[in-house]
């Protein structure tokens, strides 16, 4: 049964023919929420109150970090399947978006960096959320130049598979630890904005751009997956 | 079973204990790290007491990083490592002796001496005994986790830094808590809830560390 539907769906040559045609589904459905998030978020949302325009960084800031969150958790899942399963298409969704998560992080740290000058008044702040998002990015380096030094392909998706594996494993732990060193070494502090209740014409445009943030990783991924089946094809010829 | 895995430790600890310099290097590395410290920071009592546990812990730290790239090399230069793998034991019980007799090689000895250095950063002896039962408990964390690296690289040469930028962000919570416990205990408040979280990661580990370096051992030899 499985294999059967490995063969029919899954094996890379139907998960290439498949992708063709979704792309075109994704690139337009991207277009759609990028431009009303973008516009809605850059124009229609009224400026906050405390922070005026300021806040409208956060329309890349937010989105990016939760797609860079989430593909970690793809990579992790692709692992398992990669080394229970032995699922090719699951090891390339994996290689492939480990650069991409890794430049998401790297947008998000960026982002966040610059949006804590005007509010923080520093370029950097030990706070938890940013700590752990800087251990996140040093993760995916780390899977990236594992995958690098490993010749055979079989071995470096086994190996970037464990490693995402361990690394998913650990993840939560090192996010609580570093809420909690947080708390004891800052105390409350002006790092947590108070935004309990955020106006629905924020909240809209910022849903858009999350949306708009996970389907262009979805095209992203599409497209260097296409390209990882390709050199894998020539290079078994 | 029991008595072949016992008899694996000996040999581990006969092998090392032979070839002096093997285990002395990472002690000496430790000692000569936390001496840094003061002719960078300064000799200033306050500061160095207020930095002791982070210098020691950081220090230990990297010692066992570096004595993590002997784990598995020499056995599988050796053909030792194949003879593991083809033992009818099974492979997690022996991962584990082999991480334990490390453990007990080059964790002990930093564990130790770090007296000795703790009274040369100013620490009163009740916040060494703190440290000493943290590193206690934290050294095996480390060791465990920088074993799947370890067994992940053992096919590749000259991967050198390689090993410390892939396992040192999984070390952050040993650090986190391990100094905190020495940090609090300055304040003389309870450290229950360091030790315990300490413990649990330490049970954590050993429940699935020595699995994955079992199935990252066997990735490195089909290689």
């Amino acid at each position: 049964m499985l294999f059967w539907f490995n063969q029919k769906f899954l094996s890379p040559k139907a998960f290439y023919a498949t992708s063709v045609l979704l792309l075109p589904w994704l690139v337009g459905a991207f277009t759609v929420c990028f431009s009303y998030g973008l516009i809605a978020g850059l124009f229609i949302a009224p400026a906050d109150y405390q922070q005026g325009d300021g806040f409208r960084i956060m329309y890349v800031h937010v989105p990016s970090a939760l797609t860079a969150m989430m593909i970690y958790f793809v990579m992790a899942f692709s692992g398992i399947l990669t080394l229970v399963f032995r699922l090719k298409i699951a090891a390339i969704c994996m290689t492939c978006s480990a650069r991409i998560g890794a430049w998401f992080t790297f947008l998000a740290l960026v982002t966040g960096s610059i949006w804590g000058k005007p509010m923080w008044g520093t370029w950097w702040i030990w706070d938890a959320r940013l700590t752990s998002v800087l251990i996140l990015f040093f993760l995916y380096l780390g899977f990236i130049a594992l995958q690098s030094v490993i010749v055979n392909p079989e071995t470096r998706d086994r190996a970037g598979a464990l490693i995402a594996i361990v690394g998913v494993i650990n993840l939560p732990i090192i996010h609580y630890s570093v809420i909690w060193w947080n708390t004891l070494h800052q105390g409350p502090s002006i790092t947590r904005f108070a935004a309990p209740a955020i106006a629905p014409e924020m909240l809209y445009p910022l849903l858009a751009m999350i949306a708009a943030f996970f389907l262009f990783y979805g095209v992203i991924l599409i497209l260097r997956m296409q390209n990882q089946i390709l050199l894998r094809e020539i290079k078994k010829t | 079973m029991i008595s072949a895995l016992f008899s694996m430790m000996h040999h581990e600890i006969q092998l090392t204990r032979r070839q002096a310099f093997a285990w002395l290097t990472p002690l000496l590395f430790f000692v000569m790290v936390v001496c840094l410290f003061p002719l960078t920071v300064g000799p200033d009592d306050a500061l160095l007491h207020k930095m002791a546990p982070g210098i020691i812990w950081v220090a230990a730290l990297l010692a066992i990083i570096i004595s993590l790239s002997n784990l598995f090399r020499q056995d599988a230069e050796e053909g030792y490592l194949d003879l593991l793998l083809l033992s009818p034991y099974p492979l997690t019980l022996l991962v584990l002796c082999k991480i334990t007799s490390h453990w007990i090689l080059y964790c002990f000895p930093l564990i130790f001496i770090t007296p000795l250095l703790g009274l040369s950063l100013h620490l009163p002896a009740h916040e060494i005994g703190i440290l000493m039962l943290t590193l206690l408990l934290g050294t095996p964390v480390l060791i465990l986790l920088g074993a799947i690296g370890a067994a992940l690289l053992v096919g590749i040469r000259g991967h050198g830094l390689l090993l410390p930028v892939l396992i040192m962000p999984l070390y952050i919570p040993v650090l986190i808590f391990g100094t905190n416990a020495a940090v609090a205990a300055s304040l003389h408040q309870s450290i229950n809830s360091q030790f315990a979280i300490l413990g649990a990661l330490l049970l954590l580990n050993l429940g699935f560390a020595p699995l994955f370096t079992g199935i990252a051992l066997r990735m490195g030899v089909n290689q």
